[in-house]
């Protein structure tokens, strides 16, 4: 299948700055600059960039918890980027999101039938007394007790209440499923179990997932492509062994040298980077990534580089290869 | 009992000392005509100012001692706690859901919140009186306005604590999760929001309970509330006071009987609290 599952065009996410008694607009913080990117159905495609990149806000631009300043958001061939109200519910059930912190992301009140049991009735697509004979095989599947459905989240551990969020977000079949740093706030141990889960889940229910995430070895292990984003712009875009192996990008580069490698003897070479990330307030002009780039050219500093195709299915944004 | 402190379970025995106060009271409020030793009006005037039986100069018969016209004080606290208790919640109630609603709403919208919290601002900065005293001037006197001023004009410290809460809450994970899902706003704000910040709620109601039944006493002095014919502990207060140096009797034991209610409303509301808490389980 190639078809296209979700589009990204041209989005851009500004907050204002207000300032003064009249709360006028000073400024903006530019926490997405221009990201285009696209995901087939079926695929796992990873967003990795340091922290402010602008990858959390990306996903929650996709998932419509945050309106987009610009740029489009198609879902299905669906423009979503300004339903409202009715409509966008209806849509909702099918991407769903799965969270950083499992301790905040589970109402305390709820009990683990409550909470999985909520997405059935309010869709209407099923009565409460059916919803709950849902329950009992979603947690299941995602490693939990059936007993477990009585029992409120603080009961649980941290990788259990990350699968109660997976049975939750699973509960309304969606075709994609956003998981915005799913994994980071959890044990390595914990990490792999939750990664495999998803994997397994992947291909059970046909899903495709946008996986969010600083950590690069996890995102290397459960994608198909990999986008790397920094300040707000999606600098490098491909297939993931491609990128892992032979990245393009000065900042990719830099970002995989400074990965700590497992095996011990093998010496690489660290590109070690000058100064601090600029702020998303006051970008640079021309490349983002100008202020600190190793093989920084005049043109740079002028005219910002656009994604282009390097090789198939392969876009880089940078000068060198334009 | 023993055993019970032997626990450590203290909690517990507060918690039952608080149900069995209220609930005497509630008895006592309605079967009060039955067990009063005089009709709470009835003055005899030769025993004026009497103290209670247990203090030299009592007059037998009169167990609390009598005010300052000869009225029963016992007849007169039993037949006060109609008053105040029913005032008091409900007073509290009223202004608990106004306030509620009004605090969610504009926590979670910000065009409500822009408008209702200058009402609010405009409201703290009016006088209390005097904004009873023009609702009274509108609707007239009695009991049932006198709630119904009380209870609009308790709204306020609801509804911003509330709106607080609902501002730190709405940007939580767990909200955002209810909203892919699908959730309405209404179904969030009430079902996900509202028992997340119950806490505070109750915290504050039981607080408002006592300041209910001494804000009843100061507009019933001004001749606004309950009539002075019928007794209320409150306006037992604000007549005592006057005496308070040669008859303590008169304003002690109304205020000991709206400290007990308020002791008990407090100590049921932490216990409320925590049963809503599924952690305390």
């Amino acid at each position: 299948m190639s078809v296209n599952l979700l589009e990204v065009q041209n989005v851009k996410k500004y907050f204002p700055i207000t300032a003064g008694l009249m709360l006028k607009t000073v400024g903006n913080v530019k926490a997405v600059d221009e990201v285009t990117l696209t995901l087939k159905e079926g695929e796992t495609l990873g967003i990795v960039g340091e922290s402010g990149c602008g990858k959390s806000t990306l996903g929650r631009m996709i998932m419509r918890v945050l309106d987009t300043t610009e740029g489009k958001i198609i879902f299905n061939g669906q423009d979503i980027t300004n339903l409202e109200g009715k409509k966008l519910r209806r849509i909702r059930s099918q991407f769903q999101m799965i969270f950083q912190d499992p301790y905040s992301s589970l109402n305390p009140k709820m009990s683990v039938e409550q909470i999985i049991t909520e997405p059935f009735y309010v869709n209407g697509i099923a009565s409460l007394k059916e919803a709950k004979k849902k329950v009992g095989p979603l947690l299941t599947r995602v490693g939990l007790k059936e007993s477990d459905r009585t029992r409120f989240p603080h009961e649980f551990s941290g990788g259990q209440r990350q699968r109660i969020g997976i049975a939750r977000a699973l509960a309304l079949n969606p075709k994609l499923i956003v998981a915005d740093e799913a994994v980071s706030a959890l044990d390595v141990s914990v990490q792999s179990q939750i990664l495999n889960l998803m994997m397994e889940l992947k291909e059970e229910f046909d899903l495709s997932y946008i996986f969010i995430s600083h950590n690069l070895a996890v995102v290397k292990h459960i994608s198909d492509r990999v986008g790397v984003m920094y300040l707000g712009n999606l600098v490098e875009i491909g297939d993931k062994d491609e990128l892992y192996q032979n990245p393009f990008h000065p900042y990719t580069k830099a970002l995989l040298s400074s990965a700590p490698e497992p095996k011990r003897n093998v010496k690489k070479e660290k590109i070690i980077l000058q100064g601090e990330v600029p702020s998303p307030a006051n970008p640079p002009t021309g490349c983002p990534f100008h202020t600190r780039c190793p093989k920084v050219m005049d043109v740079c500093k002028e005219i910002r580089p656009v994604l282009k195709e390097v090789n198939p299915h392969y876009s880089v944004a940078c000068h060198l290869y334009q | 009992m023993i055993s019970i402190l032997r626990k450590g379970n203290i909690g517990n025995l507060f918690n039952w000392f608080s149900i069995i106060i209220l609930v005497l009271f509630a008895i006592i409020a309605i079967i009060a005509p039955f067990i009063s030793p005089y009709d709470p009006n009835a003055q005899e005037l030769t025993a004026r100012l009497k103290p209670p039986a247990w203090i030299d100069g009592s007059v037998s018969g009169y167990l609390l001692g009598t005010d300052n016209l000869g009225r029963d004080l016992l007849s007169r606290i039993l037949y006060g706690s109609r008053i105040s208790i029913l005032i008091g919640v409900l007073a509290v109630i009223i202004s608990g859901v106004i306030g509620a609603v009004i605090g969610l709403l504009s926590g979670y919208y910000r065009t409500v919140d822009a408008i209702m919290m200058r009402i609010a601002d405009i409201q703290l900065a009016f006088p209390t009186i005097l904004l009873a005293l023009a609702i009274v001037a509108v609707l007239g006197g009695g009991m049932m306005n006198l709630i119904i001023v009380l209870g609009i004009t308790g709204w306020v410290q609801y509804a911003r604590v509330i709106r607080s809460e609902v501002l730190s809450m709405k940007s939580s994970d767990f909200v955002v999760a209810a909203r892919t899902i699908g959730v309405s706003d209404g179904r969030l704000l009430f079902r996900h929001i509202l028992p997340n910040i119950l806490a505070p709620i109750i915290t504050i109601a039981t607080f408002q309970v006592a300041s209910t039944i001494i804000a009843e006493s100061s507009l019933s002095f001004l001749g606004l509330g309950v009539p002075i014919n019928i007794p209320s502990w409150g306006n037992m207060l604000s007549q005592g006071q006057l005496y308070i140096g040669s008859a303590w009797w008169i304003s002690l034991f109304p205020g000991i009987a709206i400290m007990l209610v308020v002791l008990a409303i407090n100590i049921l509301g932490d216990w409320i609290r925590d049963l809503f808490d599924p952690k305390s389980k």
